[in-house]
C-alpha cells in the first residue's frame, strides 16, 4: 500500500477512490460541487488528442479537466 | 402593483444544470414564444413566456433561468439564477414555483443544484428529462419513490419529444402547489446553531426583511466569497461581517472544513435518497455517446474529423447556398428593372434603383450563407459535439493563455461577433473573458462573408484544387484563417500586458450526444434570419440611404456645363459612327466629376494617401469610410457606387460584372487579384463594426475597450491589407 497518487497520473481506465483535494479554495470549491467529493470512485477515461485535458468519468458523468487540475485531486488507485 | 387586482400572473422559473435540455422545456411549454430581453445592470438575456394552453383568465409566464451547477455564484449568469430564486432581484419578482429540470441519466449530479433550489423557499417541481436516454442506459428510475424522498412532485419526461410535458402543462395551471419546505437535507447541529445565529443579527441589522431567510443565512454560510454573502454585507454591515466570520469560526473549530462542508452533506443526501429508487446495471454499458466518442475525440480520428467538419462547413456554405442567392438575385434585379421602367428619371428613380433597391438587395442576398452557417452552428452544439471541439482545442487555447470555453464564444463569432461576445459571460474568470471578448472579433462574421464572397466570386478563378475542393473555396477558408492566425499574438499580448495572470481553470463537462431537435433548429434559424433582415431593414436600410445621398450630393449643373462644354468641339467633329462612343465617354466622365465632387467622394480623396498603398483607389476608400456602421454595407455601397457612375441604360445588374468593369481613368482595372485580396484582408481584421462595439461596451461596461478594439483591429487591417497587397502584387506581376 502506497501513499496517495494525483489522478492525473493514472492510465485510461484505471479507477481510483478520491482522498483529498489539494489546491486552491475556488478550484476545490468547484471540483467538490461537481462531485468530486472524498471516497467517490473516478475513473480516467482518456487524454485529449494533444495529451491535455483529461477526461475523467465521475458519479455516471463525463467531465474534463486540465491535467494541472487534475493533479490537485488526490487518489487510491483500485 | 398595476394589474394585480384583476387578473395575477402565476409566475414560474426553470431552473437546471447546462446540458438538461431546459430550453427544450422551455420552448415546448411556450410553444416556441420567447421574449428576450436582459437583465438590469447586468449582461445576462433574459428569456420569458407565456404558457401554451393557459386558459386566458389565469396567464402563466415561464422565465428560464440561466444554467448553472450551483446556486454559489461565481459568473453573472449565476449570480442572476440565485438571485431571483432569493427573491433580490427588483425587476424580478419571486417566483411562484419552480420547475427544476435534471438530466434523469445524470441524477447525482444534477441533484446537487436541485437540492439546493429546493431549499429556497418556493415551491419546486423536480423534470425528470431524458428518461429515454436514461432507460437505453438501463437505468430504472422509480419517480414515486424519489417524489417521496425529496418531498415534491417529481414528473418523468421526454421534452425533445414532448412526453409528459401535458401533465407538466396541467399541473402549472391548476395552480394548487404544495408547500415549500425550509431544510431538505439535514447539516451538521454545529451548523444550524450557526444559522439561527446568524438570521438573529441579520433581523436586527439594517437589512430589509426579506434578508431574514434561513435560506439567505445558509448560503451566506456556505459560499465562500459568494454572492449571498455579499448581500448581506452591503446591508448589514459591520454587526453581520462579524457574526459571520464567528459563525463560520464555530463551524471550523467543530472540525467541519466549511469548503467542503455542503457537497459532502448534499452528496451524501443525494445517495441516500437514490438508493433503491435509481436501479443500475450490474455493469456499467457502454452507450451510443461512448463508442462515438471513442472515435470524435481519438487522438488521430478525431482530429482528422474536426478538421474535415470545418472545411466542410466553409465549403457547404459557399456552394450550397448559391442557387438560393440567385433566386434572391433575380428578385431584386426584377424589382430595379420595373422601378426603373415605372419611375422617371432624376434622383427618385436614382434613390429607388441604386439606393434602396442595390443597398438592401445587395445585404439580403446573403441570408441563405448566414442561416446555413446558424445551421451548422446549431446542429454542432445541441448535439453535444461543441464540449467536445472545446476539449479538442483547450491545449491550443491554453497556450496563448485561454481555455477550452473560449473555443464557444469564438466559435459562435464566426456567425456573429455579437452572441460571440455574449457567448464569453459564461468565462467565469475576468481576464480570460475579457480577452476573447477583444479577440473574438477577429473571427470572420457572417458580415464578412457578403465581402468575401463577392471579391472571391468575381476576382478568384473557379478551379478545382483537390476533388471537390475549389480554389474559391480555399480562398474562403483561408480569409477565416487570417483573423485566426491574427488572434493568437493578439491574444498572447493581451494575456502578457493588460490581463496578466496564471492559465485558468477548465472544468467543462461532456455531455452525452443527443439528436438536436429539428423544431429548435429550424425555429432558431427563424429567429437569426429575422434578426438579421431587421438589421438589413433597419441600420443597413438607413445607411444605404446615407452613403446613396453622400454618393449623389452635392449635385450643382455647374459640373455638366462645365464637361459638356468641354466636349463641344470633340462632339461636333465626331462623325455619326463615332458620336454615341464620345457621347458614353462624356456621360461617364460627368458622372465621374458629380462623384468626385459629392461629400462622399470628398472623404475618399482625403484618405486616398492612406489607402494608395493597400492598392485601392479613393472609390475604395470611401466605400470603407461608409462601412464603419456594418462590413456587410461595403458590398451595397460598392454597388451604389459603381453603379452612380455607370451609364444610366446599361443593364447590369450583377455587382460582380460591375466591379470587374470598373476601370481607373487610365483604362487599367480598379479590381485586380492583389486589390481584391488587399480588400478582404482589410475587412478580416477590421472592426467595422458599429453593434459589436456597443456589445463590447455593454459588456465591459467602459468605453476604454471598444475603443481599444476599433483601433488595433483599424491598425492591424492596414498593415495586413498592406503586405497582403504588396506581396501578391510582387509575385502575380
Amino acid at each position: 500500500m502506497t501513499g496517495p497518487a494525483r489522478l492525473v497520473d493514472l492510465r485510461p481506465g484505471e479507477r481510483a477512490l478520491i482522498r483529498d483535494l489539494a489546491g486552491e479554495v475556488p478550484l476545490v470549491q468547484r471540483l467538490l460541487e461537481m462531485g468530486l467529493t472524498e471516497d467517490e470512485e473516478v475513473e480516467v477515461v482518456r487524454f485529449a488528442p494533444l495529451g491535455d485535458p483529461v477526461e475523467i468519468q465521475i458519479r455516471g458523468y463525463f467531465l474534463s479537466l486540465r491535467k494541472q487540475e487534475a493533479a490537485a485531486i488526490l487518489v487510491e488507485k483500485i | 402593483m398595476p394589474g394585480q387586482s384583476a387578473v395575477r400572473t402565476r409566475r414560474i422559473a426553470l431552473a437546471g444544470n447546462p446540458n438538461t435540455g431546459k430550453t427544450t422545456v422551455f420552448n415546448m411549454l411556450t410553444g416556441f414564444r420567447a421574449r428576450t430581453g436582459n437583465y438590469a445592470g447586468v449582461t445576462v438575456e433574459r428569456k420569458a413566456g407565456g404558457l401554451k394552453g393557459a386558459p386566458e383568465d389565469q396567464p402563466v409566464e415561464i422565465v428560464d433561468l440561466p444554467g448553472t451547477y450551483s446556486l454559489s455564484a461565481r459568473s453573472a449568469d449565476e449570480m442572476v439564477a440565485a438571485d431571483v430564486l432569493l427573491g433580490l432581484r427588483e425587476d424580478e419578482e419571486r417566483p411562484d414555483l419552480v420547475l427544476i429540470v435534471a438530466d434523469a441519466s445524470n441524477l447525482e449530479r444534477n441533484l446537487f443544484l436541485a437540492t439546493q433550489v429546493m431549499e429556497c423557499g418556493v415551491p419546486c417541481v423536480l423534470l425528470l428529462n431524458m428518461m429515454d436516454v436514461a432507460k437505453e442506459n438501463r437505468l430504472a428510475i422509480d419517480a414515486t419513490g424519489l417524489s417521496d424522498r425529496l418531498r415534491v412532485p417529481v414528473f418523468p419526461i421526454v421534452a425533445a419529444k414532448g412526453e409528459g410535458l401535458d401533465a407538466v402543462r396541467d399541473y402549472l395551471v391548476r395552480g394548487s402547489f404544495e408547500e415549500a419546505h425550509s431544510a431538505l437535507v439535514e447539516f451538521p447541529e454545529v451548523f444550524e446553531n450557526a444559522v439561527t445565529d446568524l438570521l438573529r443579527t441579520i433581523r436586527e441589522s439594517d437589512c430589509p426583511e426579506t434578508f431574514a431567510r434561513p435560506f439567505l443565512a445558509r448560503r451566506a454560510l456556505l459560499e465562500t466569497d459568494g454572492i449571498a454573502g455579499k448581500r448581506l454585507l452591503d446591508c448589514g454591515g459591520e454587526a453581520v461581517s462579524t457574526a459571520l466570520s464567528q459563525s463560520r469560526k464555530a463551524i471550523e473549530e467543530s472540525g467541519q472544513r466549511i469548503v467542503s462542508l455542503e457537497a459532502r452533506v448534499r452528496y451524501g443526501f443525494i445517495k441516500q435518497a437514490l438508493r433503491d429508487v435509481v436501479e443500475r446495471p450490474e455493469e456499467r454499458v457502454e452507450t451510443l455517446s461512448d463508442r462515438i466518442d471513442r472515435i470524435l475525440i481519438h487522438r488521430v480520428w478525431g482530429t482528422l474529423v474536426f478538421v474535415t467538419l470545418m472545411i466542410i462547413v466553409f465549403q457547404a456554405i459557399y456552394s450550397w447556398s448559391a442557387p438560393f442567392m440567385d433566386v434572391i438575385d433575380g428578385v431584386f434585379g426584377f424589382l430595379g428593372g420595373r422601378l426603373a421602367a415605372v419611375v422617371s428619371e432624376g434622383p427618385l428613380q436614382s434613390f429607388l434603383v441604386d439606393g434602396v433597391i442595390a443597398g438592401v438587395g445587395g445585404v439580403v442576398i446573403f441570408l441563405p450563407q448566414i442561416l446555413c452557417l446558424f445551421l451548422f452552428i446549431s446542429l454542432l452544439e445541441d448535439c453535444g459535439y461543441m464540449a467536445r471541439a472545446a476539449f479538442l482545442m483547450d491545449r491550443l487555447l491554453s497556450r496563448v493563455g485561454l481555455s477550452g470555453r473560449s473555443f464557444i464564444p469564438m466559435l459562435s463569432s464566426f456567425a456573429c461577433a455579437i452572441p460571440g461576445v455574449m457567448a464569453t459571460r459564461t468565462i467565469e474568470d475576468r481576464r480570460d473573458r475579457f480577452t476573447t471578448m477583444l479577440i473574438a472579433p477577429l473571427m470572420s462574421c457572417s458580415a464578412r462573408l457578403p465581402v468575401y464572397t463577392l471579391l472571391i466570386g468575381a476576382f478568384i478563378p473557379e478551379r478545382k484544387v483537390v476533388g471537390f475542393i475549389g480554389l474559391q473555396g480555399l480562398t474562403l477558408f483561408a480569409m477565416y484563417l487570417v483573423g485566426v492566425v491574427v488572434a493568437i499574438p493578439v491574444a498572447l499580448i493581451l494575456k502578457k500586458t493588460f490581463f496578466k495572470g496564471s492559465t485558468p481553470a477548465l472544468i467543462l463537462e461532456l455531455p452525452p450526444y443527443r439528436r438536436p431537435g429539428i423544431k429548435v433548429v429550424i425555429w432558431r434559424l427563424w429567429e437569426r434570419a429575422g434578426a438579421f433582415l431587421k438589421r438589413a431593414g433597419t441600420i443597413i436600410f438607413a445607411v444605404s440611404i446615407i452613403v446613396w445621398a453622400a454618393a449623389y450630393y452635392p449635385r450643382s449643373a455647374s459640373v455638366r456645363e462645365e464637361i459638356e462644354q468641354e466636349y463641344l468641339f470633340e462632339l461636333a467633329e465626331a462623325g455619326p459612327d463615332e458620336l454615341p462612343a464620345v457621347e458614353e465617354r462624356m456621360e461617364r466622365e460627368i458622372e465621374g466629376a458629380y462623384l468626385r465632387q459629392s461629400i462622399l467622394g470628398r472623404m475618399g480623396h482625403v484618405v486616398e494617401p492612406l489607402v494608395r498603398p493597400l492598392g485601392w483607389d479613393w472609390k475604395i476608400g470611401m466605400a470603407t469610410i461608409a462601412s464603419f456602421p456594418a462590413r456587410e454595407v461595403i458590398v451595397a455601397t460598392l454597388g451604389i457606387i459603381y453603379d452612380v457612375g455607370s451609364d444610366a441604360d446599361e443593364e447590369s445588374p450583377d455587382l460582380r460584372e460591375k466591379l470587374q468593369n470598373a476601370r481607373h481613368p487610365d483604362g487599367t482595372p480598379v479590381f485586380t487579384i492583389p486589390v481584391a485580396l488587399s480588400i478582404m484582408v482589410f475587412f478580416a481584421l477590421c472592426a467595422q463594426c458599429a453593434a459589436t462595439l456597443a456589445v463590447i461596451k455593454r459588456e465591459t461596461n467602459s468605453w476604454r475597450w471598444p475603443f481599444f478594439s476599433f483601433a488595433y483591429m483599424t491598425l492591424l487591417a492596414w498593415i495586413g491589407a498592406l503586405l497582403v497587397y504588396q506581396i501578391s502584387a510582387a509575385i502575380l506581376s
